[in-house]
C-alpha cells in the first residue's frame, strides 16, 4: 500500500514535469493557426487583410493601401465564387488549355524563377476553387500578391490577359478536374505540386527531378552544376532557397505541416511560398510521400511495437510472481 | 607458487584460480540488504541497467556513425534511420534511453535526500553520485551535438561561450575548447572522442566506486534504522528470515528489483515505439545552419532547472548563480547540520524544505523551456533566488532539528 | 518446508531467465541485421560495361562491387572456351580479377598470352583456367546478362545461368 503511494507521487511529479515541458512548453512557443480543411474561399486571405488594416490603423501608415488590400481580397474571393457556380464545358476547356501548355508542357525549363509544374494530376490534387483562383490571379490565389507590386508580374501573371472569360475558367477547370484527374502515387503527388522548389536528398530528387545514376564523375558533377543553376534561379526568385524536404516531417509538428501547407502566410507572414492548392486528398498524397522518405522506420514500429510490449508484460509477470516467492517467508 | 588440487569442476578450477565462490558470496548471496526498503532502492540497479542499453544501443549507431561536420547529419538520419536494419531502433532506444536516464538519476537523488543516505558514513556515495550525475550531463551534451542538426550546433555554440567566464571575456579558452571560432568539424570530433570513449570510461569507473562505497556503510532502509549486518545476516542464515532485518542482495533483493525494472521497461518501450518525439527534439531534424538560429532554442529537459537559474540574471551574476547551482548539491551531506538518518516525513521542517525544493526544480524547468517573457520571468527569477537561498535555509533548519 | 521453497524458487527464476533469453534472442536477430549489408550496396551491385570498343588481346579492368573484372577480348589465335561470353563474331574472357588463390590481382602478359599472380605465382590462361601454381580453380564468372554489346554485371543472364549449371564458374 505503502509502495502504491509513493508511486502515486512519483508519477505526479513526473507527469507535472513532463506536462510543464512538452505540451504546456509547445503550447506557449507556437502560436495556434486554425486550419480550414483544404478549402479555398478566402476566409483565411480576407482575416489576413483585416489584421493588416487593424495593423495600419495602429501604426497611423499605410491605411489606404490596407484598406484597398482588403477590399481587393473581397472581390476576387467573391469572383471566385461566382465562377464556380458556373457550368464548366471540359470539351471547350481542352481547346483552351492549349494556352497553358505553352508553359505547362513537363519541359522542365525554368521560366521567370521556376519550372512550371507539370499539371498531369491537377484535376486530383488541386482543389478546384483554388484552381479558379490560380486562373484568374496566380498572385492573389497563391496568397503571395505582397509580393508583387502588380500581380501581372509574378511569373504566371500574363494569364489574366489570355484567359479574361468566366465561363472560360470554369471550361479549362472543367476539363482539368474530368481528364488530368488518374490515379496517383505519392511520388507523383509530391513531385508535382513540391519538387520543382524542393530538393529532397534522401530521395536523390532535386529540382530537376530524380538524379539520375551516372557512371563517369565529370557527368555527376556536370549534373550537379546544373542543379546549383537551378537552385540559384530560383532561389534568386524565392529570395531564399527552399529547404530540401527529406526529413521535414519530423522536423515540424502534424498540424505545422497542414496549417503551412494549406496556407504558408499563416504559419510564417511574409514567406515567399506559394499556396499551392492542394486538396484534402492531394495533402494526403503528399504527406503520405514525406513520411515515406522521411520517416520510413514507422510500420516496422507500429508492427514491432506490440509484441515488444507484450515481452515485457509477461516479463514483469514472471518477476513479479519470481519475487513473491522469493519473498514469501520473508514476513 | 600455490600449491593446485585437481578440480572436480570447472567451477572448482575457476574457484581455485578466482575465488569465485567468495566473489559470488561477498558480492551478491551475502551482500546484505535492508529488509524495509521501498521500490526506490531498486531506482540504482534500474540506472545500471538504462546505462546498459545505451552502451548498447550506442554501440550500433557507432558502426554507422561518421564524426564529420559535413557528414554526421545524413550518416544519422538517412544511413541509420533509413538503411541500416534496426537501425532506427537502436537509435530511438538511445534518445530515449539518454532522457529517461535522468529522470530515473533525478528520482534516484531525491530518495537519498527524502531519507538522507548521505548522511554518517554514506557521504562517499552521495559524492561518488554526484560525480555520476556530472558525468551523465557531460555524456548527455556531447551526445546531443553528434547528430549535428540546429540544436546541436546552437546548444554547442550557447555552453561553451559560457566558458568565456562573463566579464573575464576567456574567449581564447571558448575557442580552445571548440578548436575553431564557432563549433565546426574539430568540435564535432573531440566531442564524439568524449562521447563514445573518455566520458563512457569516467562513468564505467565511477559505477564501480559507487558500488564500491555502499559496500561498507550498506544501503539505508525506510526508517533510517541502524542495522548491526553481521548480526542480522547471522539470523538469516540460520533460517530465521522473518526475525532478521535483512535480505541477501542475490536472489531477494534481485528478485524484487528485477520486477521494478520490468515495469521500467514496459514504460521505456512504449515511449521507444509511440512517444520518442519528446526525447528527439524536432528542431534537432533540421541540418546545423551557422548563420540562422532556431526560433526557440532550450536545452533537454533535465538540465532546464539550472538554464533557467542562469537566465533571470545579468551575464554575471547569472554565471555565478549558475556555478552554485551546479555545486550545491555536492556539498549536501557537510551542509545537513542534523545527525538524524531518518526519512523527511519524521524530520519537521527538513521536510518542508524538502518539498519546496522539489517545487521549486520542477518550477525552474518548467519555466527553462519558456520564452523568457512577461510573468515567466518575474517567476523564473523568484524561483532561482529560492533555489538559492535553499541551501543557507537548510543549515538554519538542520541546526535546530531536534534529535530523534 | 525449506526444501519446497528452493523448488519453487528455482522454477520461477528459471521460467523468468528462459522469458528473458527469449527476448535475447530477438534483439540478437535486431543486432544481426544491423550488422547485413546496406540496401544502397546491394543496390550499387550492378555495374553496365559496354565491350563494343574493346580490342583483341588488351586487358581492360573494370570495377564492380568493390572488385576489379577482367574484360579481354580474345583473338582468332586464342583457343575458345565454354567460359567465353560470345557476342556475334566476338568472344570475351569476362571474370573477376581476384587470384582463386589467396585474392592477388594477377598481371596479363599480353606477349605469353596468360595471367601472371605475383603473390605466389599463380598462372591462368586466356580462358581462366589455373594452369600452373597453386591457385585451386579457373578465374571466377561474374554474374552477368548481356544486352547487345553491353553487359550487365551483377544480373544473372541465360548465359550466365548455363555456365553456372554447366559448373563453369562459382
Ligand atoms: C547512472 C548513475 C548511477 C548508478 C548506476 C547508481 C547505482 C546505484 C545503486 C545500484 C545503488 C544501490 C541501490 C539503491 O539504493 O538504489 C545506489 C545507491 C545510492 N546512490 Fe546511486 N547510482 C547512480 C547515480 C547516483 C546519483 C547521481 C546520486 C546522487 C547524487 C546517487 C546517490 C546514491 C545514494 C545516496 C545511494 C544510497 C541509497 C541508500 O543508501 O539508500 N547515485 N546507486
Ligand atoms: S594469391 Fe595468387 S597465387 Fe597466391
Amino acid at each position: 500500500m505503502r509502495e502504491l503511494k509513493i508511486l502515486a507521487v512519483v508519477v505526479f511529479f513526473t507527469l507535472v514535469t513532463y506536462w510543464g515541458v512538452e505540451p504546456f512548453a509547445h503550447s506557449q512557443m507556437h502560436k495556434h493557426v486554425e486550419g480550414h480543411g483544404f478549402t479555398y474561399n478566402g476566409t483565411a486571405d480576407t482575416k489576413e487583410a483585416e489584421a493588416g488594416v487593424v495593423k495600419a490603423k495602429e501604426s497611423g501608415s499605410k491605411e489606404a493601401e490596407a484598406q484597398a488590400k482588403l477590399e481587393a481580397k473581397k472581390v476576387f474571393w467573391a469572383d471566385v465564387e461566382k465562377i464556380a457556380q458556373l457550368q464548366g464545358n471540359a470539351a471547350n476547356g481542352e481547346a483552351a488549355f492549349a494556352t497553358c501548355l505553352g508553359c505547362h508542357n513537363g519541359s522542365g525549363v525554368n521560366m521567370g524563377g521556376v519550372i512550371p509544374p507539370n499539371l498531369d494530376h491537377a484535376g486530383a490534387l488541386y482543389d478546384k476553387n483554388y484552381l479558379i483562383a490560380l486562373i484568374k490571379d496566380p498572385a492573389m490565389a497563391s496568397n503571395v500578391d505582397h509580393k508583387y507590386e502588380d500581380t501581372m508580374t509574378h511569373p504566371m501573371g500574363s494569364i489574366k490577359t489570355m484567359v479574361t472569360d468566366d465561363q472560360q475558367i470554369a471550361d479549362i477547370v472543367a476539363y482539368m478536374q474530368e481528364k488530368m484527374a488518374g490515379e496517383v502515387t505519392s511520388k507523383q503527388a509530391f513531385d508535382e505540386a513540391c519538387a520543382r522548389c524542393h530538393a529532397m536528398r534522401y530521395a536523390k530528387t532535386t529540382q530537376l527531378g530524380d538524379t539520375p545514376t551516372f557512371k563517369y564523375e565529370k557527368d555527376a558533377l556536370a549534373h550537379k552544376i546544373k542543379v546549383i543553376e537551378e537552385q540559384e534561379m530560383v532561389k534568386a526568385y524565392m529570395g531564399k532557397l527552399p529547404p530540401d524536404l527529406s526529413i521535414m516531417v519530423r522536423a515540424r509538428s502534424e498540424h505545422f505541416m497542414e496549417t503551412f501547407v494549406e496556407n504558408p502566410q499563416a504559419q510564417l507572414p511574409g514567406t515567399s511560398m506559394p499556396r499551392v492548392g492542394l486538396s484534402h486528398e492531394g495533402y494526403e498524397k503528399v504527406k503520405a510521400y514525406l513520411e515515406e522518405v522521411g520517416d520510413p522506420s514507422k510500420p516496422a514500429r507500429e508492427a514491432i511495437g506490440p509484441w515488444v510490449l507484450l515481452f515485457f508484460v509477461v516479463f514483469t509477470v514472471l518477476a513479479y510472481l519470481w519475487k513473491k516467492s522469493q519473498w514469501k517467508d520473508l514476513h | 607458487m600455490a600449491k593446485f588440487e585437481k578440480a572436480n569442476s570447472v567451477n572448482e578450477w575457476l574457484d581455485q584460480r578466482l575465488a569465485v565462490e567468495t566473489l559470488k558470496r561477498v558480492l551478491s548471496t551475502e551482500y546484505w540488504i535492508p529488509k524495509d526498503i521501498n521500490f526506490l532502492w531498486a531506482m540504482g540497479m534500474v540506472l545500471a541497467a538504462t546505462f546498459g542499453v545505451l552502451l548498447i544501443s550506442g554501440i550500433f549507431l557507432l558502426m554507422y556513425y561518421k564524426p564529420d561536420a559535413n557528414l554526421a547529419f545524413d550518416s544519422v538520419n538517412y544511413v541509420i534511420m533509413s538503411e541500416v536494419g534496426y537501425g532506427w531502433l537502436w537509435r530511438h532506444i538511445h534518445g530515449v534511453g539518454a532522457s529517461v536516464v535522468f529522470l530515473i538519476i533525478y528520482i534516484h537523488m531525491f530518495t537519498g535526500i527524502y531519507y538522507g543516505s548521505y548522511k554518517k558514513g554514506r557521504e562517499l556515495i552521495w559524492l561518488s553520485g554526484m560525480l555520476l550525475f556530472v558525468a551523465f550531463s557531460a555524456e548527455a551534451f556531447s551526445g546531443y551535438m553528434l547528430p549535428w542538426g540546429q540544436m546541436s550546433y546552437w546548444a554547442g555554440m550557447v555552453i561553451t561561450n559560457l566558458f568565456s567566464g562573463g566579464s573575464l571575456e576567456a574567449y581564447g579558452l571558448v575557442e580552445w575548447i571548440r578548436g575553431d571560432y564557432v563549433p565546426g568539424d574539430a568540435f564535432l570530433t573531440r566531442f564524439f572522442m568524449l562521447h563514445v570513449l573518455l566520458i563512457p570510461l569516467v562513468i564505467i569507473g565511477l559505477i564501480v566506486l559507487h558500488f564500491g562505497t555502499l559496500r561498507i556503510p550498506h544501503v539505508n532502509n525506510q526508517e533510517g534504522a541502524e542495522i548491526d549486518f553481521e548480526e542480522a545476516a547471522e539470523l538469516y542464515k540460520a533460517g530465521k528470515k522473518k526475525e532478521s532485518k535483512v535480505i541477501p542482495f542475490n536472489p531477494v533483493f534481485l528478485s524484487k528489483d528485477v520486477f521494478v525494472m520490468g515495469v521500467y521497461f514496459i514504460l521505456f518501450f512504449y515511449l521507444v515505439f509511440y512517444h520518442f518525439n519528446f526525447a528527439m527534439d524536432p528542431v534537432n531534424f533540421d541540418p546545423a545552419d551557422g548563420l540562422m538560429t532556431p526560433a526557440h532554442i532550450y536545452p533537454e529537459w533535465y538540465f532546464l532547472w539550472s538554464y533557467e537559474i542562469l537566465r533571470p540574471f545579468p551575464k554575471d551574476p547569472g554565471l555565478i548563480a549558475f556555478g552554485i547551482a551546479q555545486a550545491a548539491l555536492f556539498f549536501l551531506p557537510f551542509i545537513d547540520r542534523s545527525p538524524n538518518v531518518a526519512p523527511a516525513h519524521k524530520r519537521g521542517l527538513f521536510f518542508v524544505w524538502f518539498w519546496v525544493l522539489i517545487v521549486d526544480m520542477i518550477v525552474l524547468t518548467v519555466l527553462g523551456k519558456l520564452p523568457p517573457e512577461g510573468i515567466f520571468n518575474t517567476l523564473g527569477t523568484v524561483a532561482a533566488v529560492i533555489f538559492l537561498l535553499m541551501g543557507p535555509a537548510l543549515i538554519v533548519i538542520t541546526k535546530f532539528e531536534k534529535k530523534l | 518446508m525449506g526444501k519446497n521453497v528452493q523448488g519453487r524458487r528455482d522454477f520461477m527464476g528459471m521460467a523468468l531467465g528462459g522469458f528473458t533469453a527469449l527476448g535475447g534472442l530477438g534483439a540478437l536477430y535486431a543486432m544481426k541485421r544491423s550488422w547485413d549489408p546496406l540496401p544502397s550496396v546491394k543496390a550499387a551491385g550492378f555495374t553496365t560495361i559496354d565491350l563494343s570498343a574493346a580490342q583483341e588481346n588488351v586487358l581492360n579492368i573494370e570495377k564492380w562491387r568493390g572488385k576489379p573484372i577482367f574484360v579481354l577480348k580474345k583473338s582468332k589465335d586464342m583457343k575458345p572456351d565454354d567460359r567465353d561470353i560470345v557476342i556475334g563474331e566476338d568472344r570475351y574472357h569476362v571474370s573477376i580479377g581476384l587470384c582463386t588463390h589467396l585474392g592477388c590481382i594477377p598481371a596479363y602478359l599480353p606477349d605469353k598470352r596468360k595471367f601472371l599472380c605475383a603473390c605466389h605465382g599463380g598462372e591462368f590462361d586466356t580462358s581462366g583456367h589455373q594452369i600452373f601454381g597453386p591457385p585451386p580453380s579457373p578465374l571466377e564468372i561474374p554474374p552477368f546478362k548481356i544486352e547487345g554489346t553491353k553487359l550487365v554485371l551483377g544480373e544473372a543472364g541465360p548465359e550466365f545461368q548455363k555456365m553456372l549449371d554447366a559448373g563453369l564458374t562459382v
